[in-house]
């Protein structure tokens, strides 16, 4: 376990440092720089900044001093919010976006399990029918319908949500809802056609010919064999959750993560577009490691190499 | 069920055990600011507003931003103001005169003056500010611009900054000497750039001072209580304020939203009382009701033609390509009404040298371009085409008209393709994102490009100087001999009559040489509850709350 460990954070440093550099180098090549404003500033101010922040420095010097610091754990001043680190802003912003995102994902799991094992129980009849309806549409709906949808009906029109911003436990309903639905969705149907798979197999023949009680089979020995796709599932959909996203974000006007990613591209605010993206990989990598792990806990047929 | 339930809560506290370790690790203020929405103390006034997405910077120097603009405003008092009739009041500075040559200010501030932290405000700390401004280890984007004129500037941009000639011979007294008059120098000691900016916090906190609000120590109506990036902005009223007495609102909540429609539905539900960003769709419904209002802005939407080219490089071919669009249809219909059609490149509200507006004096009285008659424009343009040798547009090159997909920039675009073609002209419209837009139409890389300028200060010369040779805003690369000559005749002249003379020479120049075609005046919408009184919408794109009140 501990080899396997070591192994994997050494590939998670290469992962980021590739990531890292090509990021750096894709950045510089397009067109645009975080100094050409609307209104062309002159051009002493224009070198002034370069020379203030090193991008008057080549390219190759300068990757080499970003690498360099943030192998010291520094990853520089924002070039377009003045005064403000990198690492501030994505402390302050991480937090929001990861407690939304948190939250939706176990929502998400909380309705999606369960549904989808009810489903599959009880294949055919009008329940099953009911959830798959709900589970096609949380496919087919994109967040930002669900979001405009939901805003309108209990936010503009019935006044009992609120619409912006994320102040109180009330504020977080319709954000939540809006990004649990389609992993709640996805995971209902994961674990229909799971659970269906799994209590066709002959092992739980054998446990019902050898008499243990229906809640025994279907929770000790169904359960947890049916929720292992839903666990590689859920392992992505939780990176790409607590990243924050755009439109939810825009929408809601929640100062989170993503909202944040987005501008620093438009803006060509280079630093910050390092960061998020080292972080970001980062995370992902993470929430990878911990999912493979889960999953020798789970199930002990799996071998970690 | 008592087993699934016990697999699922493990899942549960699983995953929220690491979404709340993520959280712990770097406590914010945003985490914590719950309270800031919370309704203020009984009695107390709050104004609501919002009038743009997060700031990337407040502090006065660095800022190029409009509603920047505004947030500094609230904040910080300038040596002189902008009262609600667009004239200069006094300030920070209760008098103020230049020398008869216009080449030496004297502002003579109020006595007892303090800062938000109540220590003493001196001249002495206007001259550490404005010092601040054209010190190039600040980078301020606008050193340029405010302080060009004054003596020194060069030497003080090189790094000199002790060569600036500002100076304080007493602690109520600023002296300003320029190197050249500026008739406009009391319009740049009310801009905001040159607010005056605590020197001990910024020593000890440098950049990061106007991030924070216990560091932004500030000198106006309103201090920062809480800033949450990306949420909302809330200004107190500020006790140490000259004229506290004067500011009837206790506290100014600024929302930071980025999305027109999330700012409609805010409106809607009663979160802010005041939107600027209203979603474009919604004006037609909106337009006749009380609550939207429609207000001038100092600014005008324009199409540049690259004139290094040799297709545009014929007075006549720019003449007809002005002349064949129809600006009543752009200004009424595709932008329903939140432009107005353009008669000349300075637009309205921008003041002349007596005070009158500057557009009512050019060219002897009449407008430089007349829509009244489109009919007659589009056969007077195909003449001209046909005269500078391309009857019915045969041998035009197709023409590529660049864009960034924002606003009204599209649908205007499709017209132009329209409206060219009844030149007989191909125009393919070549959509490019925004920071890679503006690169490209400054180095000249385009061949007819949409653009436009919110003036800085209300003074014509602040736009019609960047169509100057060689000046980094003018992307149409217009190059005039003759109109550089009067524009420089006209930044060396004390007599504000006479240079105001020059400026419209200038202007008649350009609008013969059609040097960039003016299409549209932009004028500011935005909904705005009658429960606000005595605020106003300043025509260079501020707006004025912090002397606002909240009626019953």
């Amino acid at each position: 376990m501990a080899k396997y460990i070591i192994k994997r954070v050494i590939l998670a440093v290469v992962t980021v440092f590739v990531v890292a550099t090509i990021t750096f180098f894709l950045m510089n090549l397009v067109p645009g720089g975080p100094f050409i404003t609307e209104k062309s500033i002159s051009v002493q101010a224009q070198e002034a900044l370069k020379e203030k922040f090193g991008l008057d420095k080549p390219l190759i010097v300068q990757y080499k001093n970003y690498m360099l610091s943030i192998l010291q754990g520094d990853f520089g001043l924002s070039l377009r919010q003045r005064g403000r680190t990198v690492s501030d802003i994505i402390g302050s912003r991480f937090p929001i976006s990861a407690r939304l995102g948190g939250i939706s994902m176990v929502v998400a799991v909380v309705i999606g399990v369960p549904l989808g094992s009810v489903a599959a129980l009880n294949r055919g009849k009008w329940g099953d029918k009911v959830i798959t309806v709900i589970a096609t549409c949380g496919a087919a709906f994109p967040s930002f319908v669900i979001c405009t949808v939901g805003m309108y009906i209990f936010g503009v029109h019935l006044g009992w949500l609120p619409t912006m911003g994320l102040t109180a436990p009330a504020n977080y309903i319709l954000p939540v809802f809006a990004l649990s639905f389609y992993p709640m969705a996805y995971i209902t149907r994961l674990m229909r056609s799971s659970m269906l798979d799994v209590i066709g197999q002959d092992y739980m023949r054998t446990a019902r010919a050898k008499g243990l009680s229906q809640a025994n089979r279907l929770f000790r020995q169904a359960l947890r064999n049916a929720i292992l796709p839903v666990i590689t599932y859920v392992g992505p959909m939780l990176a790409y959750l607590l990243a924050g996203t755009f439109v939810v974000e825009k929408i809601f006007v929640i100062p989170g993560l993503g909202g944040q990613f987005v501008s620093s591209i438009l803006n060509r605010d280079y630093t910050v577009i390092m960061g998020t993206t080292i972080f970001l990989a980062t995370l992902v990598i993470v929430i990878n490691a911990l999912v493979d792990i889960a999953y020798k806990f789970i199930d002990p047929r799996v071998q970690l190499k | 069920m008592k087993k699934i339930f016990a697999l699922l809560l493990a899942l549960v506290m699983a995953l929220t055990l690491f979404a709340c370790g993520t959280n712990n690790g770097s406590a914010t203020p945003s985490a914590s600011a719950s309270d800031g929405s919370a309704a203020p103390a009984t009695g107390a006034k709050q104004l609501v507003a919002q009038i743009g997405p997060d700031p990337e910077t407040i502090d006065p120097a660095l800022n190029t931003s409009i509603d920047g603009g505004s947030y500094i405003l609230y904040a910080f008092d300038c040596l002189l103001n902008v009262d609600k009739d667009n004239k200069i009041v006094a300030g920070s500075a209760e008098k103020w005169e230049p020398s008869a040559d216009g080449l030496k200010w004297t502002f003579h501030l109020r006595s007892g003056l303090k800062w938000s932290d109540g220590s003493a405000l001196t001249a002495k700390d206007f001259v550490y500010s404005w010092k601040r401004v054209a010190d190039p280890k600040t980078a301020a984007p606008y050193a340029q611009t405010v302080l060009g004129m004054v003596k020194g500037f060069d030497e003080a941009s090189a790094g000199d900054v002790d060569k600036l000639a500002v100076t304080a011979p007493d602690d109520n007294t600023l002296v300003v000497e320029l190197a050249h008059p500026c008739a406009y120098f009391d319009k740049l000691a009310a801009f905001q750039v040159l607010s005056p900016v605590n020197q001990a916090t910024i020593e000890k906190n440098g950049d990061a001072w106007a991030t924070k609000p216990e560091t932004y120590i500030c000198n106006g109506p309103f201090y920062i209580k809480e800033w949450v990036p990306s949420s909302y902005i809330l200004y107190a009223k500020n006790p140490n304020y000259w004229n506290a007495s004067a500011v009837k609102l206790d506290t100014m909540k600024m929302l930071l939203i980025e999305d027109p429609n999330a700012a409609y539905v805010a409106y809607q539900t009663g979160e802010t009382m005041m939107i600027k960003s209203v979603p474009a769709a919604e004006i037609p419904a909106l337009k006749d009701k009380p609550d939207f209002h429609l207000d001038p802005l100092e600014a005008t939407y324009y199409i540049c033609l690259n004139d290094t080219l040799p297709q545009f490089s014929d007075t006549r071919v720019r003449q007809a390509l002005s002349l064949a669009i129809d600006r009543n249809y752009v200004a009424e219909t595709l932008m329903q009404g939140t432009y107005s059609a353009a008669t000349s490149f300075v637009g309205p509200g921008i003041s002349d040298w007596d005070g009158s507006d500057f557009i009512n004096n050019g060219n002897g009285g009449k407008p430089y371009i007349d829509n009244s008659d489109f009919q007659a424009n589009l056969a007077k343009a195909k003449q001209l085409l046909t005269d500078a040798g391309y009857p019915d547009g045969k041998g035009f090159p197709a023409i590529t008209y660049s864009i960034n997909d924002q606003g009204y920039h599209k649908i205007v675009a499709q017209y132009i393709q329209q409206a060219w073609k009844e030149l007989g002209l191909t125009v393919n419209v070549d959509v490019v994102e925004w920071a890679s837009f503006l690169p490209q139409r400054r180095a000249g890389d385009y061949e007819v490009s949409r653009n436009g300028w919110v003036l800085d200060y209300n003074d014509p010369s602040n736009l019609l100087e960047i169509l100057m040779t060689g000046n980094g805003n003018n992307d149409a690369k217009y190059s005039s001999t003759q109109y550089d000559e009067l524009m420089n005749k006209a930044a060396a002249e004390a007599d504000p009559k006479t240079r105001s003379g020059y400026l419209h020479q200038a202007e008649d120049v350009l609008m013969a040489d059609m040097g960039t075609i003016p299409l549209a005046f932009q004028n500011e919408f935005s909904l705005q509850n009658d429960k606000i009184t005595g605020s106003w919408h300043s025509p260079s794109g501020l707006w004025y709350f912090q002397f606002a009140d909240i009626a019953g």
